[in-house]
């Protein structure tokens, strides 16, 4: 069974297609089986962890790196379905066909973390990504909420060109080599990397996947999509599809062997540009998610900072980093979807007084919130300071300030959310009831959090013998 | 690892970091209001016992690092578990555990709400500060350096008086804003060395440029934290909404820190660096001594009263170390533990006269002595401390350090003469208001006086104002060994890198 978390989420996908098809289903049914099919493809991934094999005339290839990457979506996959298991953003006629297109968006990206060929690679994205344009606006209307429209036209006029600039890049590739598969490109670029044709090619390829990593200058889409769509599809395109684009961009970054200079310089750029930009602008959100967006924006540069070292402990650190963001971010997001009972939209306002009304859930909150702030223990701190000392002994000292600035910048605007938490009164806003479920996901969350955060020397250290086994 | 005596058998400085923490998880499972306060005192109390085996067993005839213990954390980064103490950390070890207990019992009227949260934090606080004087290794040390401010930032910003969020918001930025471009010195410092073991970063050949650099990122850690002239600012605004248990934590420990600092990393690490800036260094310390004597003497607010007092002592601190003789190291560390006895019980007073006043305006606070005797003896054997009167313990580490400043340069020590009568005039003006008082003060015939409580927690910080003030000898022999041992270092290492300097002039 080498792809069988896949064949999961496509059953998955059929069954709420069934669901879908009954004109009154049954609320009770989605959500387990929601919970069921999210569980189950996490089984499925640990089960064929250790598998291997080439499929397909080896354009799919299932090994170490790939199912590693499995495993995170599945585990992620399955958070998000437990804590996201009534979505209350969702009109309840629409779940069934919410939970087909999330099912079948996640198994874009597990076709993305194995495709090896250009062709798969980009019906992979495309799988994902327009089961994810449908997903934003599939938003209640109910208060009469209308933003999520214009949220989905944005998503889709700015993935669409993204797309198209890495279509055009990837006919590049293929007219210069005229192979699709990465192993033929890898030789051929490995001579001739430093080419200007073959640069604008590996570049705009590039854009395709900084687009879906939300990094300056390809962030413009974030904060609206944040705004506009439900709760539980923002805590979705924030957390899962960042672990995808960065199996995808370690798997191309090895390509150009030469790692032209040019390359490096525009990458520690962008990844400084996207710190300061996205920090700078989170210091003014009044809206949690967007604050989270932007917050996520400058996440994304220090994942390039930790890729632009080019070196397979570089790579490593990449993957800690994005699975550690994926967790805290999943924190935040449990937090965000079980306060908002109507499934609005949350000022930071009104998590006033949330230790009051539901201890766990603040508590998890804060961890999640200092660890983003890169506050120790937590993992957030972990990541940031072994991608600065992986930075620095590439001898960037004046990036790795930089980003060492941008930590004290960025405390102040998590620091006001961990105030309305704990020290703010509740006034007259509600208790807020949250199921066991939640609570213990919660907890398990924020204990993910400090210990990857403690111990992550096993952890580094297995992903970088995975990374190393790549091409 | 020859500079490290391994302990063998039970981990004693493991356990007084991780018993807090233990009893920090055994409040999250259970709350109750009683049994929070009963807990923690139980636990800090237990800290506080097993860390006087630290003194028991320490050898001081030895500049080693003591009571060691290593193991692997992130080989990979080569990043392990060090912990160990020397004559320089274990004073502030033991006044960090005995100094808890006392601050658990401060709180036990003064906090009504949230307790369980308010102890879990004054528990973690505990595991943070003493981790942060018994890390070797310099990963360990950033993470209790960074952790402690979320505890801390809690403790002020819940339970604060006022301007709560304005003074604890200043305070985590402030601090944090200071230390980033520490793990960036930590970094460049590791990739030089290829080791984060502190022993290892010191006395290296490193070029003067990269000292300076280092130092100066040190130093802006570390002197926010101190707070030195004019890294000051967020200071007084802390101290005067924190509650009394945090004013005292902020006021014994955490100030220690950043003096701690200097004296374990920068004059070892950076040694050029070090000569090559003290004068400046040293003239910041005399504008602090100066400018917070004078800023204290303009208060109407007590806390912000002592607040400004530490700044001036803690001048005092800086003044010893960058004299770099034996004198002035001495005296700044029996500086360190002087400020954080008076200082810390100059603001359990205030506390105490807050919780019956609710005021603490000097003018609302006039005439307390007559109705509170108890009260008045304290303030006033502790105020007289303050400001180093003889036969006290501040008097014997002032001396020290002006015997120090005198040795390295008589100017400099003329300069801070002054802050020593300036420290007389506002302790002596606010214990004539306090105790005293005017023709019209408010009426006080209401107010009670200390209770037994009270003054079980005053009279141990009594005992040691007139044991450090009389006899000195026993805490000095302790870090002895320590200072000549790093004071030797520091002069061997110029005579050897004596052309790179000479170069540089």
């Amino acid at each position: 069974m080498v792809i069988f978390p896949e064949l999961v989420l496509v059953a998955g996908a059929l069954a709420f297609f069934a669901v879908s098809l009954s004109k009154t289903p049954d609320q009770n049914v989605i959500k387990y089986l929601a919970i069921f099919f999210g569980i189950a493809t996490f089984a499925a991934a640990c089960f064929s962890f250790s598998a291997q094999g080439i499929l397909f005339h080896g354009t799919y290839v299932v090994d170490q790196y790939s199912q590693v990457f499995k495993v995170l979506i599945g585990c992620s996959l399955a958070f998000l379905l437990v804590f996201g298991h009534n979505p209350r953003g969702i009109a309840p006629r629409m779940r069934p066909e919410y939970y087909m297109f999330l099912m079948l968006s996640v198994l874009g990206l597990m076709i993305m973390v194995s495709s090896v060929e250009l062709i798969t690679i980009f019906v992979a994205l495309e799988l994902s990504s327009f089961a994810l344009y449908l997903m934003v606006p599939m938003r209640d209307e109910r208060g009469g909420v209308r933003y999520q429209m214009e949220a989905g036209i944005k998503y889709v006029l700015f993935g669409v060109m993204a797309t198209g600039f890495m279509l055009y890049g990837m006919s590049y590739l293929f007219g210069l080599t005229g192979s699709t598969y990465l192993t033929d490109i890898i030789a051929f670029l490995a001579i001739n990397g430093h080419q200007p044709v073959a640069v604008v090619a590996v570049l705009m390829v590039l854009t395709g996947f900084f687009f879906k990593l939300a990094v300056f200058p390809f962030h413009f889409w974030v904060p609206d999509i944040y705004q506009g769509a439900s709760n539980e599809t923002a805590a979705f395109v924030a957390t899962i599809p960042k672990i995808g684009a960065v199996a995808l961009l370690i798997r191309f970054l090895t390509v150009p062997t030469g790692h032209p200079q040019f390359l490096i310089e525009l990458m520690a750029v962008l990844a400084v540009l996207s710190m300061f930009y996205g920090n700078l602008s989170a210091l003014v959100q009044k809206d949690l998610k967007r604050m989270l967006g932007f917050s996520g924006i400058a996440h994304a540069g220090f994942i390039i900072l930790a890729l632009m070292t080019m070196t397979s402990e570089g790579y490593a650190l990449a993957i800690y980093y994005t699975a550690g963001y994926v967790v805290m971010n999943l924190a935040c997001f449990l937090v965000i979807c079980s306060l908002a009972s109507e499934g609005q939209n949350l000022s930071i306002k009104d998590c006033n007084g949330l230790y009051k009304r539901q201890p766990v859930l603040a508590f998890t909150m804060a961890v999640g919130l200092f660890s983003l702030a890169g506050i120790p223990p937590f993992v957030g701190f972990m990541g940031k300071f072994m991608i600065l000392t992986s930075a620095l002994r590439a001898d960037y000292l004046l990036i790795v300030c930089l980003a060492a600035i941008n930590t004290a910048i960025a405390i102040y605007y998590y620091l006001s959310v961990v105030k309305a938490v704990y020290t703010t009164d509740p006034e007259n806003r509600p208790a807020v009831t949250v199921n066991p479920f939640i609570q213990i996901s919660g907890i398990v969350l924020a204990s993910l959090i400090i210990l990857m955060g403690i111990f992550p020397a096993k952890l580094i250290d297995f992903v970088s013998t995975v990374v190393g086994i790549l091409p | 690892m020859d500079l490290l005596l391994i302990k063998e058998g039970f981990p004693l400085l493991t356990f007084l970091i991780f018993l807090p923490l233990a009893g920090a998880v055994v409040l999250l499972l259970y709350q109750g209001e009683k049994f929070a306060r009963l807990w923690t005192l139980a636990i800090t109390s237990v800290t506080a016992l097993f860390s006087l085996l630290l003194i028991i067993g320490f050898d001081r005839s030895t500049p080693k690092y003591q009571f060691a213990e290593v193991y692997d954390w992130i080989p990979r980064f080569d990043i392990s578990y060090i912990v160990g103490i020397d004559g320089i950390s274990i004073l502030l070890v033991v006044l960090t555990t005995l100094i808890m207990p006392f601050c658990v019992l401060a709180s036990w009227k003064y906090i009504k709400t949230r307790v369980a949260l308010f102890m879990f934090c004054l528990l973690i606080m505990e595991m943070a500060m003493i981790g942060v004087f018994v890390a070797l290794d310099f990963i360990l040390f950033f993470i209790f350096w960074e952790f402690m401010l979320i505890p801390m930032y809690l403790l002020i910003a819940i339970w604060g008086g006022p301007r709560k969020v304005y003074a604890s918001i200043k305070f985590f930025i402030y601090t944090l804003a200071g230390s980033v471009l520490l793990l960036v010195a930590i970094i460049a410092l590791y990739l030089q060395t290829g080791s984060f073991f502190i022993p290892d970063m010191m006395w290296q050949s490193y070029t003067t440029i990269f000292q300076v650099l280092v130092f100066l990122a040190f130093f802006l850690a570390f002197a926010i934290k101190v707070p030195m002239f004019p890294f000051h600012t967020w200071l007084p605004a802390a101290h005067v909404e924190a509650p009394t248990a945090g004013s005292v934590l902020l006021a014994s420990i955490l100030l220690k820190m950043g003096t701690y600092g200097m004296l374990r990393f920068c004059l070892p690490i950076t040694p050029e660096a070090t000569l090559l800036l003290a004068t400046p260094i040293l003239w910041l310390s005399i504008a602090g001594i100066l400018y917070g004597g004078f800023t204290a003497l303009a208060q109407q607010d007590m806390k912000k009263l002592i607040a400004y007092s530490s700044v001036g002592h803690m001048g005092f601190v800086t003044l010893g170390i960058f004299v770099l003789n034996s004198r002035g190291l001495e005296g700044a560390i029996l500086q360190m533990i002087n400020h954080g006895v008076t200082t810390g019980a100059l603001f359990l007073c205030v506390g105490m006269i807050y919780e019956r006043i609710h005021s603490r305006e000097l003018s609302l606070a006039a005439g307390l002595g007559k109705y509170m005797p108890w009260m008045a003896t304290f303030l006033v054997v502790f105020s007289l401390a303050a400001f180093g009167f003889p036969g006290t313990n501040a008097f014997i580490s002032e001396l020290l350090v002006l015997a120090g400043a005198f040795e390295y340069s008589i100017v400099l020590a003329l300069a801070a003469i002054p802050g020593a009568v300036l420290a007389a005039a506002y302790m002596l003006r606010m214990l004539q208001k306090v105790v005293w008082g005017g023709v019209n003060n408010p009426d006080q015939s209401n107010l009670t006086d200390l209770t037994v409580r009270e003054i079980v927690i005053l009279t141990p910080f009594l005992i040691f104002v007139f044991w450090i003030g009389l006899g000195p000898q026993p805490f000095i022999d302790l870090m002895h060994t320590s200072v000549q041992h790093l004071l030797e270092q520091f002069h061997g290492w110029h005579d050897q890198h004596q052309v790179t300097a000479t170069l540089w002039r």
